[in-house]
């Protein structure tokens, strides 16, 4: 199966230090070698989102993310693997590479 | 056989066969919601028929076999059968009318049936579902307790627990939960994750909560016991799971001595010795002498097992050894350094070192423990008998505010009037 691994940051938390992207990358490097590895992306901080809602006959354009919180979505991956237990050992193992809490859910 | 005896070895065959039939359902079928209801069908099929029919010669495969035809006419009725179904469908459409034993050749060896109970337990106290969907799916997936049953155990609406149930396997299956014994890795962690759930159901069958429930719940101290009797088969070189039951065993022992015949809890002092369980205690003594001659480093469970092993072999209060019983909280303090642990140490310091020394120990937990009845209830005590009176009353008074068990609340009021 594959999963979604949310990275789940606070808005005090700012973007990974220099040694948080070395340790992801070599993280990155093994889920590849292990075939594990789907995809993975960091994202802009949320105040560079926008929302567009075209459900209506005019598509309306607004600022901010659509869900004012503390917490926010940082970045993700997405992994393959065989079964929930496989996937949270991999988590566990991101979240410590990441400095982050991970949330995983899987992808339909 | 009378009708009454069928009803009884039904009930039975029930508590015994129950968690081997959900779980070989539930590795033949892969769903935990097919193996439930097909294992229900099959004991009200049962109940129904056995005594008009008599008590079949292997109650456990003709459950075994009934239950995966319910199973297979259920899938046929969905449309949702796939080749292993289509297998399984065969196998059995052969084999159920011959004679012999059918359940040893279905099953493969003993130790097949023992991992596939195994699987269905840390299954159902996997850590991705919530505490409280873990101890109701164990009970009634393992347990074989009803819905209603486990609503009442819990004291929640029948509807409420069902859905708890019901969205604890959806999960299961949306998330991905495997059906399967963890890793040797992460086995440590998750028996202990298990026994965490039984201790829960245990305790709360021991000092149960809720003013309009008993005291006792010895329906779920009973279940608990059962539940750890069987992982202990199943992992029998686990010191923990060994310490876990004899802590319950030894703790049950004491059942009939614990509450009074007007329904108030009575303290260890003041319980009536003759009347604790002497084969209990005597399983459980086996069970930490066996730990003890294991000469590992004891965990938390061995180590109240061994506090309750010291108390048990006392013949009096007064002949208690609390030399070692505060040496073996000593011990549980580096295990287990939780303010609950320290107040209770701090009760046998009491009584070792008296009750000046104790209260010390006992108000330096104060900001941790000020929420906590027993640390009230304890803290009364110990100013009682250092004469402070006035003090002694406005803590039971506190402690009788926060106490949820209606025998201990009772013998909370006793002692604040004796002050």
């Amino acid at each position: 199966m594959q999963v979604l691994v949310s990275v789940i940051a606070d808005d005090t938390v700012r973007l990974a230090t220099p040694d948080e992207m070395t340790a992801i990358d070599a993280f990155n490097g093994r889920l590849k070698a292990d075939g594990h590895w789907v995809f993975a992306a960091g994202l802009a901080e949320p105040g560079a989102s926008t929302v567009v809602d075209h459900r209506g006959p005019e598509p309306i354009v607004t600022d901010g993310p659509f869900l004012e919180s503390k917490e926010y979505l940082a970045g993700f991956w997405i992994i393959e693997a065989p079964d929930l237990d496989a996937a949270l050992e991999l988590a566990a193992e991101g979240s410590r590479h990441c400095n982050r809490r991970l949330e995983v859910r899987p992808i339909l | 056989m009378s009708t009454v005896d069928i009803r009884a070895a039904t009930a039975q065959v029930h508590r015994a066969e129950w968690a081997r039939i959900v779980a070989s359902l539930t590795k033949r079928f892969g769903d935990l919601d097919v193996a439930e209801e097909a294992a229900a069908e099959a004991f009200a099929v049962a109940v129904e028929r056995w005594p008009a029919d008599g008590l079949p010669p292997n109650p456990g495969a003709w459950l075994t076999t009934a239950a995966n035809r319910k199973a297979i006419d259920r899938l046929r009725r969905e449309g949702k059968r796939d080749e292993k179904q289509v297998a399984a469908e065969r196998l059995y459409g052969e084999r159920h009318d011959q004679d012999g034993d059918p359940y040893a050749d279905l099953f493969g060896t003993a130790d097949d049936i023992e991992d596939e109970r195994l699987r269905l337990i840390f299954t159902c106290c996997h850590p991705a579902l919530a505490m409280e969907s873990r101890v109701a799916l164990t009970l009634r997936m393992v347990g074989g307790l009803t819905v209603p049953e486990i609503a009442r155990a819990f004291l929640v609406q029948e509807t409420a627990m069902a859905r708890r149930i019901t969205r604890a396997k959806a999960k299961i299956k949306a998330a991905g939960i495997p059906y399967r014994v963890p890793s040797a890795q992460d086995l440590p962690v998750r028996v202990s994750g298990v026994l965490a759930v039984l201790f829960l159901v245990f305790n709360e069958g021991y000092l149960a909560t809720g003013s309009a429930s008993d005291p006792v719940r010895r329906d779920l101290t009973g279940e608990a016991i059962r539940l750890t009797r069987l992982i202990r088969d199943l992992l029998p070189d686990d010191g923990e799971v060994a310490g876990l039951l004899a802590l319950m065993l030894l703790t049950e022992a004491r059942h009939a001595a614990r509450v009074s015949a007007d329904g108030e809890l009575v303290p260890l002092d003041e319980q009536d010795r003759g009347a604790w369980d002497a084969q209990l205690v005597a399983e459980g003594h086996a069970l930490v002498r066996e730990r003890l001659a294991a000469g590992a480093a004891p965990g938390r469970y061995q180590l109240l097992a061994a506090i309750n092993a010291v108390h048990t072999s006392a013949r009096e209060m007064r002949d208690t050894d609390w030399s070692q019983v505060v040496a073996l909280y000593d011990q549980l303090v580096r295990v287990d350094p939780s303010p609950v642990v320290a107040l209770n140490r701090a009760v046998a310091v009491a009584e070792l070192s008296g009750a000046q020394a104790a209260l010390a120990e006992v108000d330096a937990l104060e900001e941790q423990l000020a929420g906590y009845h027993a640390y009230h209830a304890v803290r009364a005590d110990l100013r009682r008998r250092l004469g402070l009176d006035e003090a002694s009353r406005a803590a039971y008074d506190r402690a009788i505010e926060l106490a949820g068990n209606t025998a201990e609340t009772a013998f909370l009021v006793r002692r604040r009037d004796q002050v």
